[in-house]
């Protein structure tokens, strides 16, 4: 029944201080009775039970119990977020049970929008969302984990399998090519900042997944224009658990996991490498000569076994929710202690999240006071380990006792290589990498009725959210990876300190009017926020310290204004208008005018539907709006300034080093990207809302890109500036499917399914659209190395590779590519000779999960499919060749992939390397049990266990095919974790 | 009651608005940053024109205003490569007989175009440098605005200054691309797309430069790491010397001005500049103690760090412990050994690591560096063999030589055998053995030698140049000038992409205008043949 409370919206504690204030006018005969949910059987708390026809009623308790007194020829009202409402008529009982049945239509959900919310049925936007019941289960570092592969048009992808480690974001792809694609932020109300201090993984990172309730995205324009210049990308609304009236209620939710590697990378074992050294040598490879093999050790180590190890970790939370008085409240808090697969690396986060929903002056002023704390420590370790523990050289010991002078460790230093690349299991124990955070976001939003007009409220939002981190990245003088060029020792002791902070008002006005069939609801308000950052970075070694700092601030203004209208219910309307101000903007190019227009029209609340009994929802959308982006990392990117260099970058003129002024580039007429988008959308049910779902089409044009370009050279301080040219054009087709094929007392099974489907296509990308053009060049590989390109009429990110030649038996031929150019010649280093070769973002992604409740039991499962996603296998491109084998007077290991080539020579640029990287992910398998009474009355309890990573299903070489941007090089592995886990409550 | 609420939301709504207003007048930032000024303010105090300087100097050895990585001043392209001085050396250095890179992958996989002389407009390299040049034009001209109309005899120096460096990147412009776009300090910065200058009019352009501010400049020496009258005098000489080339149409050479030439170098020798007594201490980390240079980049150990190309030749050469990026090629090394008596390994200034350090002198592979001798003429230790007080940072105090006293001499010798009045074949003749019997390499027995004058030829002048100037920057254009760079006049290792070397095409005498800024400027008009 918990599952009950959760589903709790914003709205209940303000509709249930309504109702307590007025029961003591309750008259008649007493009434008791318990309040049960049919899916569990448990008791319902939080019921809301009103005399029909007035403002009279009651809550039910925790157990689900009431009492109230109500004159006996009285209806009762029973109500609850998600369940149906039923209405019974008393007949002098003075004990009425009742079982409430889920609405699964859930026509009353609220979807949170910005500045306000509106009933589901009434939302007219592209807009998908889920409470806490839907969450992923599992290791839940990060709140953006809960909705991994849960809305169709959302991808979350991790960073790497490290602890506390951060996500990438993506709304339907995102919209910008320089500027930011992460979506905006908001978290109670407060839009978050996109940068955080170094140290610090992600402005969600600090959030307690356990603290939140809902997430909602709003994806199309008609939706997110309310938020105007940062909402091109989407936005994300995260709300937090509130108190509820009532009495005390303890929650505590712990776990302990355990995490592995999945699979390791195949490479020689060091009989095979030595083997493989000698065949070589025979056939005059790589240069190794005798005096080579003379460095062979003996050993047989397995670097990667070396450096990994089974995390454990454990997770705590504790949260007593109810109300002092009438004043309601909640506090939780949280410890968590992860350890990394990676040796050494670990992460432990405290948070503290305290939130008061009072409501005064006879409910004409509800207050909404928020405030999370946290304090993170980060040991990252050395993750450059996970690449070494491929390349190095599986012949030699760990340890050298001789090498003292290297803390014992095995270094190529002392087989006279200066270049070599460092022992992984040093660069674990030999470095200390640390960071410590902590972060407090706190707002206090009030809403007030007029008392002499009291359709009109005003809402006002003040708060601050503010980051600050500190840490170090050491290593002791006998650390061989800190050898300069000559093979000096010189240890190292880079501190940095940093924070982000900024302040926020909003200022809005609510009006809402029903009359007759016409219901009006307005919005206008005001909104400013400031975006401070700083940072100090000392970076030194026993031969020079050298110390930068940063300091930087932005400002954006907006007024905003909504109408939502309906006619019949039937007949919805919501236009939006917000007029922004960015202070990176000059004076003329300021302001930013981003207005919407959605239609939506629920057909089957029309008389020619109401007869069709196997269609229970029908409605239509259509959205249109313009929003724009201004994160362009540059605050002044329109003032003309000039830069200092630190004390590295002076010039000596005489005997005096100056550090040197250098005039910025700078556009003065630079001006808000803008995205156009036309959304179509459908919201289905059948069969009495047992299958649900809805259907998205959209397009959408980026035009005014800000981009960073080159530019003609010589009329700015640079070849390349960030300037506004360029469009990108984007559609897509989302379907999202829920269905509950079986619901029965004892049984329930829900099953969702999401689809997405996108392409986009760079439509303009500089001043001057010639044709010729080759492009820009990103996606790097190595130095001054890149395999992708943006060029018009192609994907973004388009792999731009050489195309290889393969023998009739399918092998790659090496350094045989096609002259795709017909100019003849040395093929490679001709660019005209590459092509675009596919891309990283798939064609399809499907999101499919489920949940079946049986008597006490429940288990879910929720996976991904991704279908037509390619990545660039930097790992086999950068070491699978055998003259890697010997370079610059040392060994590195092969992987076993070279097999497959037997290329000499590295080919970087081949198409070979862009490989099909669809998978299936079973990221959760989750099974619990529910114990109502354990020892106690009071006491309920669900303990569970769950696999998260359980199993990828691939044809991709590399060790993970989830790779976001593309290119797979050695990140910190993702790991499968099993984990325990209990919930009580009391 | 009621009316104290009205007031109360009377006032409220007054303070709203209040506080509306006061925010929007937010929106108006100026920066926070101590490093950052507008260009407004940043003159205020006149002690900052000479950062502002320091920075045209930096442009051509320095990356950006974070050393050694970070804030690069021109983007596209990795920072390190993007060093003027590194990407300039690439192309004179890598297209010839005296360079040879092993990392293919480099400049986005087109580094070995230049070993093969393969290149195409959409390189890397020749992109960077297209950049870099334009890019010290552009700071230049901000910098002349600043300093313009002033009667600070400081001021009046610092303006001359940035038009001969804004000259200086002009004349590399000439000698690799041809035709550039062209802005001077009267083009504002904006938005918009400059006229192409041909190669002819822009030396008519950077000779009246260098004329009109040969008295403004200071006296030579008269501050370490400045330009002055003799390095302007000596970018003159350059420009004069290369005449033939620069100014040609078609295949006709353009008119002579070895005369000019000759007028010009006979400035810098009489400016007082002396030969350093041992070759080897020119590139070493306290040559700036010496006298020969006319015109150098400045490195530090501790406050001058960047990926630039002393910092490639000192760490990454082949044989000495390095990266192995850099060797050379046998026919190179046979300016030295197969000229004996002339000049053999084992002088002082053949500073190569051959078998003994694990290197061959032949080249089956671009790619392998134990292929090719290496060089290790530039180092980071002190004329004493010491290290210098910052040599654990990794990064050098050696200072990178442009023009320096040597050079020349070598090029009043060629000039003089080139048909140029003002100048004598004696007097060529005691120059270039001044250069091959500096005293402090005599002393120790390993000193080239002097010639007589029945050897002085112009061909000895360029085998001359490569020996006493090979990895200075020179090479490319040397070859062009006495016409054994394109054709088959002269065959190198790898020269057209075959191992024995073949024959280029005329056209690679000037690399093409990189493809990005043909696409960036509908202005320019690609060179002929590419």
């Amino acid at each position: 029944m918990t599952k009950l409370y959760m589903l709790v919206k914003r709205f209940l504690p303000i509709f249930l201080l309504a109702t307590c204030s007025s029961m003591v006018l309750a008259q008649g005969i007493a009434i008791s009775g318990r309040v049960t949910a049919s899916d569990d059987g448990s008791g319902a708390p939080g019921v809301n039970i009103l005399i029909k026809g007035t403002s009279n009623g009651t809550v039910t308790d925790k157990d689900g119990n009431y009492r109230i007194s109500a004159p006996a020829d009285a209806i009762l009202v029973f109500s609850f977020v998600g369940y149906t409402s039923q209405e019974l008529p008393v007949s002098s009982r003075t004990s009425i049970d009742v079982v409430l049945l889920p609405d699964v239509l859930t026509l009353q959900e609220i979807v949170i929008t910005g500045y306000g919310e509106v009933k589901k049925k009434d939302a007219t936007g592209a807009v998908v969302n889920m409470s806490n019941k839907d969450f992923n289960k599992g290791v839940i570092a990060s709140p953006q984990d809960l909705i991994v592969g849960k809305f169709a048009g959302v991808s979350v992808t991790t960073n790497s399998g490290a602890p506390g480690s951060g996500s990438t974001i993506r709304v339907r792809g995102g919209s910008s090519l320089s500027a930011s694609n992460d979506p905006l932020i908001v978290i109670d109300g407060y839009p978050v900042d996109n940068s955080s201090p170094a140290g610090v993984s992600n402005p969600l990172a600090s959030l307690n997944p356990n603290d939140i309730e809902t997430f909602t995205v709003l994806k199309d324009a008609s939706a997110t224009a309310i938020y105007g210049s940062r909402a091109s990308n989407g936005v994300i609304i995260v709300t937090t658990k509130k108190g509820k009236e009532g009495k005390t209620q303890f929650s505590y939710n712990g776990t302990v996991s355990f995490s592995s590697l999945i699979k390791t990378m195949s490479v020689q074992s060091g009989d095979q490498f030595r083997a493989l050294v000698g065949d070589l040598n025979t056939q005059n490879i790589a240069g190794i000569d005798a005096a080579a093999i003379a460095k062979l050790g003996t050993s047989n180590t397995d670097w990667q076994k070396e450096v990994f190890q089974t995390g454990v970790s454990q997770d705590h939370n504790l949260s007593a929710s109810g109300s002092i008085k009438k004043l309601p409240y909640r506090v939780s808090y949280g410890y968590t202690d992860q350890q990394g697969i990676l040796k050494t690396t670990s992460m432990q986060r405290q948070s503290l999240n305290v939130n008061f929903s009072p409501s005064l002056l006879d409910d004409h002023l509800k207050l909404n006071i928020n405030a999370k704390g946290s304090y993170i420590n980060n040991n990252f370790g050395d993750p450059g380990a996970v690449g070494a523990a491929v390349a190095f050289d599986p012949t030699q010991a760990i340890y050298d006792p001789a090498a003292t002078q290297y803390g014992g460790y095995f270094s190529w230093l002392s087989k006279g290589s200066l270049q070599g690349p460092s022992n992984p299991v040093a660069l674990l124990n030999q470095t200390n990498n640390q960071s410590s955070s902590n972060r407090i976001v706190t707002n206090a939003q009030a809403e007030y009725k007029l008392p002499f007009f009291p359709d009109l409220k005003v809402n006002v939002n003040v708060g601050f959210d503010r980051t600050s981190s500190d840490g170090y990245n050491r290593a002791p003088l006998t650390a061989a990876f800190t050898a300069n060029s000559t093979g000096t020792l010189l240890g190292r002791n880079n501190t940095y300190g940093g924070r982000t902070q900024s302040e926020l008002t909003d200022i809005y006005f609510a009006y809402s009017k029903q009359i007759q069939d016409h219901k009006i609801d307005a919005t206008a308000g005001y909104g400013w926020q400031h975006f401070y950052r700083e940072g100090t970075n000392t970076n030194s070694n026993t031969a020079q310290t050298t110390t930068t700092t940063f300091k930087n601030e932005n400002f954006l203004v907006s007024f905003f204004g909504r109408i939502n209208y309906s006619y019949k219910g039937k007949y919805l309307l919501t236009t939006t208008l917000r007029d922004d101000g960015s202070s990176r903007f000059s004076k003329a190019n300021r302001w930013g005018l981003f207005p919407s227009l959605a239609l939506a029209w629920r057909m089957k609340d029309e008389s020619f539907l109401s007869g069709v009994q196997f269609l229970s929802d029908l409605k239509l959308r259509l959205g249109y709006g313009v929003t724009g982006q201004q994160d362009v990392g540059n605050q002044y990117p329109y003032l003309a300034t000039y830069r200092t260099s630190d004390p590295r970058a002076q010039y000596q003129l005489g005997n005096t080093f100056y550090p040197t002024l250098r005039p910025e580039p700078y556009d003065a007429n630079i001006k808000w990207e803008s995205a156009t988008t036309y959304n179509l959308g459908l919201d289905f049910g059948f069969l009495e809302d047992k299958i649900t779902g809805s259907i998205e089409v959209y397009q959408k044009n980026t035009s005014n890109l800000l981009n960073y370009v080159a530019v003609a050279n010589g009329v700015n301080f640079s070849n390349f500036i960030t300037t506004n040219v360029g469009s990108i054009e984007s559609r897509g087709l989302e379907v999202t499917l829920k269905a509950t094929p079986i619901q029965t007392k004892d049984l329930t099974w829900h099953i969702g399914m999401n689809f997405t489907t996108y392409t986009n296509k760079i439509t303009k990308l500089n001043l001057t659209n010639d044709p010729t053009y080759i492009g820009v060049f990103t996606g790097g590989i190595g130095v001054d190395a890149f395999i992708q390109n943006q060029q018009v009429g192609y994907p973004v990110n388009s792999f731009f590779t050489y195309q290889q030649v393969y023998n009739s038996s399918g092998k790659p031929q090496e350094a045989l590519y096609v002259d795709r150019s017909g100019l003849g010649g040395v093929v490679v280093g001709n660019s005209l000779n590459k092509y675009h070769f596919n891309k990283p973002n798939p064609d399809f992604l499907i999101g499919i999960n489920s949940r079946v409740n049986y008597k006490k039991f429940d288990f879910s499962f929720s996976g991904r499919l991704s279908i037509g996603n390619y990545v660039y296998n930097n790992v086999e491109s950068g070491r699978a060749f055998y003259n890697g084998a010997y370079t610059l007077g040392y060994f590195s290991n092969i992987p076993t992939y070279v097999n497959d080539t037997k290329f000499v020579s590295q080919q970087l640029y081949s198409d070979f390397y862009v490989q099909n990287a669809s998978f299936f992910k079973m990221d959760n398998l989750s099974l619990g049990y529910n114990l109502d009474q354990v020892f106690t009355q009071k006491l309920k309890a669900r303990v569970s266990v769950t696999m998260q990573n359980a199993f990828i299903i691939t044809n991709y070489k590399g060790l993970d095919p989830e790779v976001d941007g593309g290119i797979d090089n050695n990140i910190y592995p993702r790991p499968r974790v099993v984990l325990l886990g209990v919930n009580l409550t009391f | 009651m009621k009316t104290n609420l009205k007031m109360s939301s009377i006032l409220s709504s007054v303070m709203v608005l209040l506080l509306m207003i006061s925010c929007v007048g937010d929106l108006n930032v100026k920066p926070i940053d101590p490093r950052i000024t507008t260009s407004a303010d940043v003159y205020n105090n006149p002690a900052a024109y000479k950062q502002g300087l320091a920075k045209l100097y930096a442009a051509f050895i320095l990356t950006g205003q974070v050393g050694p990585n970070g804030a690069q001043d021109v983007g596209g392209v990795d920072e390190g490569f993007s060093c003027f001085i590194r990407s300039l050396w690439n192309l004179q250095e890598l297209t010839t007989d005296e360079a040879v890179w092993t990392y293919g992958n480099d400049a986005n996989g087109t580094i070995f175009n230049l070993h093969y002389n393969t290149w195409v407009p959409s390189d890397g390299i020749p992109t960077a440098l297209f950049a870099r040049i334009m890019n010290v034009v552009a700071l230049s001209n901000e910098f002349i605005r600043a300093t313009a109309g002033s009667t600070d005899p400081d001021l009046k120096k610092y303006n001359a200054e940035a038009r001969f460096l804004r000259a200086l990147a002009y004349y590399y412009g000439i000698d690799l691309f041809g035709n550039l776009p062209f802005v001077t300090e009267a083009n504002l910065p904006g938005a918009y797309f400059p006229p192409q200058k041909l190669r002819a009019d822009l030396f008519t352009y950077v000779e009246s430069e260098l004329k009109a501010i040969s008295t403004e400049l200071g006296d030579p020496r008269f501050e370490y790491g400045r330009a002055d009258k003799a390095a302007a005098s000596m970018l003159l000489a350059k420009l004069y010397l290369n005449a033939e080339v620069y100014l040609a149409v078609g295949s006709t050479p353009g008119p002579a001005k070895y005369t000019e030439c000759i007028t010009e170098i006979n400035k810098v020798i009489a400016a007082g500049y002396t030969l350093s007594p041992k070759y080897a201490n020119l590139f070493r980390a306290d040559n700036n103690l010496l006298t020969e240079a006319i015109f150098s980049q400045l490195s530090d150990g501790a406050n001058s760090q960047a990926y630039d190309a002393m910092q490639v030749m000192i760490y990454g050469n082949a044989g000495n412990g390095g990266w192995s990026g850099l060797r050379t090629t046998s026919a190179f090394v046979g300016k030295f050994s197969t000229s004996v008596p002339v000049e053999g390994l084992s002088s002082s200034r053949a500073i190569f690591a051959t078998e003994a350090q694990g290197q061959s002198l032949a080249m089956g592979n671009v790619a392998k560096s134990t292929d090719g001798y290496g060089v290790y003429k530039f180092r980071n230790i002190t004329s004493t063999g010491a290290n210098p007080p910052n040599s654990s940072s990794g990064f050098e105090d050696t200072d990178y030589p442009m023009f320096r006293l040597a050079d020349a001499y070598l090029m009043y010798a060629e000039a003089t055998l080139r048909g140029g009045a003002g100048g004598t074949t004696a007097q060529a003749l005691t120059y270039v053995n001044a250069i091959r019997t500096r005293s402090g390499d005599v002393a120790v027995g390993n000193a080239p030698g002097a010639i007589a004058l029945g050897q002085l030829s112009l061909g000895f002048v360029l085998d001359e140049r490569g020996r006493e100037l090979y990895w200075e920057g020179h090479r490319r254009n040397d070859l062009i000038r006495f016409g054994q760079y394109t054709g088959s006049t002269y065959l190198w290792p790898w020269k057209g992409g075959v191992a024995a070397g073949i024959s280029i095409d005329p056209k690679r005498a000037l690399f093409p205008i990189p493809a990005a800024d043909l696409g960036s400027n509908p202005n320019l008009k690609q060179n002929a043949g590419y």
